[in-house]
């Protein structure tokens, strides 16, 4: 039985996996903003047959309160051996780039309060000397396009904080694992046109939950996108400038 | 339509007494995913487990024992539904009886279904022991019902495009819930039809040689075997859009009830109409319910009930009109849920207490907020 925290529970992706996490008979501590989708996540998973489930209350954005739900979060599970942070909005990139504030937020949301949280949480694991941390990225991290570019640079921002942090914390027997999904119908991405590239929650929770177990560092879901940002990689500046991507 | 598969939240269980509660949009997939494994079975299943509860109530759906346990809904306890003024009113047999029956069945017009509570069944294994009765006719099919009204599953393949001394000829599948045998899944390896056959390759022909090698492979007399639930259960769950079989214009499922007294008579009398036309399909099930329930358009009811596939082309129409006739004139009715083109007056003719349900739904502020094509086909307000 594993002791599993998951920060920003209730969206899909996570909430997929904590389901599969409570099949297997994990230990499960829930973090979110919304108390309802909390509680009503909490009975699922118990029906399921999760060992236990708690949760707390907690906007990832309120950076001062992050010690003290992490340390209420280990003090709930007896302990950690799996950690995924899951939280993040879409952002509406055209009215960022109207709004500085909005960029600010987006950027805090989806940037820097996963690097305040993982911070605390390498830590953690660190001084334990063991232990998964597992983040939610984005493809849209991987390079700026001019249709997503706030949310980009914050994933982006993400993706190499956490290699860092993965060389560093690989001499202590700590893994970091990125995982980047491509298009993934959620609430999240319910606005737009879905299409052949799209794959449910379902199938990349699955993948997410293997990939805590062992695998790769970094991890494509499904994994038709790492062919697919090789290529989008790949394509020189000067060209890429000109497309419409 | 409501999208309602986000709603897939359980709400609890009681390990002692079975007792499930959960959201509207749960698939019947996911509970047995969720509860074989614990040793728990769905009470009622009809062909497919990608359905919803929500759904599976609304239509009242039935399964293999339906002459044993009834349909769905008889194992509903309670109901949560959102009315049409936004107000969520918890239904039961007592508390709002007229909405909770009116629900249950009701296709969805009463109001939104947003979680319910029933009660799962206890299983020693996820196997199925099956067995398998040749019946070379009609009557030899409708006596083996009768014989095996004790068998906790049954239903019967017929051959559709069989007649003269062969009309009705039929393979009845009883099953069981063995003793003994593993408590597991299958693991899902569907395949799925990549895209839509060509017109003609399920033909009369094509039909008619699939049923007698179908009916010749059978065993000769009967056959016992044990096998897991999935097959037995959901044949076709296996290859998923099965429907593209049919082609780009694909296919219409028609499903009847004959009272017990127009038995065999009126059976015979649709089955040669069908035989006749040559348009019979090669998914052709029988089975015998047993008696109907409360609900105003619950569909079943004592007696036997086809379903049939037919060829979506432009003649068929007429055919079906004429199978609604006999079928109206016998006393019988057909399946709400697998309708796409019977008339208001056929409706009105196998539903009779369709009235009653309007009245539910004028009392409950559901009309004019909640409606469907087929509800306005059907002269529903």
């Amino acid at each position: 039985m594993k002791r599993i925290l998951i920060i920003g529970a209730t969206s899909a992706m996570a909430k997929a996996c904590a389901r599969l996490w409570a099949a297997q008979g994990h230990r499960l501590h829930l973090v979110g903003r919304q108390t309802d989708l909390l509680l009503a996540l909490t009975a699922d998973l118990q029906v399921r047959g999760a060992a236990a489930v708690t949760h707390a209350v907690l906007d990832a954005n309120d950076m001062d309160r992050h010690d003290a739900v992490l340390d209420a979060a280990v003090a709930s599970l007896g302990g950690l051996d799996t950690v995924l942070i899951a939280h993040g909005t879409l952002s509406d990139q055209p009215a960022c780039e109207r709004d500085v504030a909005l960029t600010m937020r987006e950027l805090q949301t989806n940037g820097l309060s996963v690097i305040a949280l993982a911070t605390l949480l390498a830590n953690r694991l660190e001084a334990q000397g063991s232990g998964t941390l597992a983040v939610i990225g984005s493809v849209a991290g991987d390079r700026g396009r001019q249709s997503n570019y706030v949310y980009g640079t914050a994933k982006g921002m993400v993706a190499i904080f956490l290699q860092g942090l993965r060389q560093r914390l690989h001499k202590s027997g700590v893994r970091v694992v990125t995982i980047k999904p491509g298009f993934v119908d959620t609430p999240m991405t319910q606005a737009f046109k879905k299409g052949p590239l799209w794959a449910a929650p379902e199938t990349v929770a699955r993948r997410i939950v293997a990939a805590t177990d062992r695998g790769a560092d970094v991890v494509y879901v499904p994994g038709f996108w790492r062919l697919i940002m090789a290529l989008i990689k790949a394509v020189p500046e000067g060209l890429f400038k000109t497309l419409r991507l | 339509m409501l999208d309602m598969a986000g709603f897939d939240d359980f709400i609890g269980f009681d390990e002692t007494t079975g007792e499930l509660q959960c959201a509207a949009g749960i698939s019947l997939a996911e509970i047995l995913n969720t509860f074989v494994p614990r040793g728990w079975f769905l009470p009622v299943t009809p062909g497919t487990r990608y359905v919803t509860v929500g759904g599976a109530i609304a239509s009242d759906v039935h399964g293999k024992n339906h002459h044993g346990e009834g349909s769905f809904s008889q194992h509903v306890l309670r109901i949560d539904v959102l009315l049409g003024n936004g107000e969520r009113v918890t239904c039961d047999r007592d508390t709002h009886a007229d909405l909770f029956e009116a629900t249950c069945g009701g296709m969805g017009l009463t109001g939104l279904i947003l979680s319910a509570r029933f009660r799962l069944r206890r299983i020693r294994s996820s196997q199925i022991v099956e067995t398998t009765i040749k019946a070379s006719d009609l009557d030899a099919v409708l006596a083996a019902f009768a014989e095996n009204a004790s068998a906790t599953y049954s239903v019967a393949w017929i051959d559709c495009l069989a007649r003269g001394r062969q009309l009705g000829r039929s393979m009845l599948m009883l099953g069981e819930h063995a003793d003994v045998g593993p408590m597991s899944l299958q693991p899902d390896r569907a395949l799925s039809v990549p895209f839509d056959a060509p017109a003609w390759l399920l033909n009369r022909g094509t039909m008619q040689a699939f049923n007698s090698t179908y009916y010749a492979l059978g065993p000769t007399i009967s056959r016992l075997r044990q096998v897991p639930f999935e097959p037995y259960f959901y044949p076709l769950d296996k290859l998923r859009q099965w429907n593209r079989l049919y082609g780009r214009a694909g296919f219409l499922q028609y499903q009847f009830v004959l009272p017990t007294e127009a038995g065999s008579t009126g059976l015979r009398a649709v089955l040669n109409r069908i035989a006749a036309s040559g348009r019979g399909s090669f998914l052709a099930v029988l089975k015998a319910f047993g008696p109907g329930n409360v609900s105003p358009l619950s569909f079943p009811k004592a007696g036997y009930t086809l379903a049939l596939d037919f060829h979506a082309d432009a003649t068929v129409f007429s055919l079906l009109d004429e199978l609604d006739a006999m079928v109206t004139d016998h006393g019988g009715r057909l399946y709400l849920a697998k309708d796409a083109r019977m008339s208001a007056a056929t409706f009105r003719a196998g539903y009779p207490r369709w009235q009653e349900f309007e009245n539910v739904r004028a009392r409950y502020h559901a009309l004019g907020r909640f409606a469907s094509n087929q509800s306005r086909r059907l002269g529903l307000q």
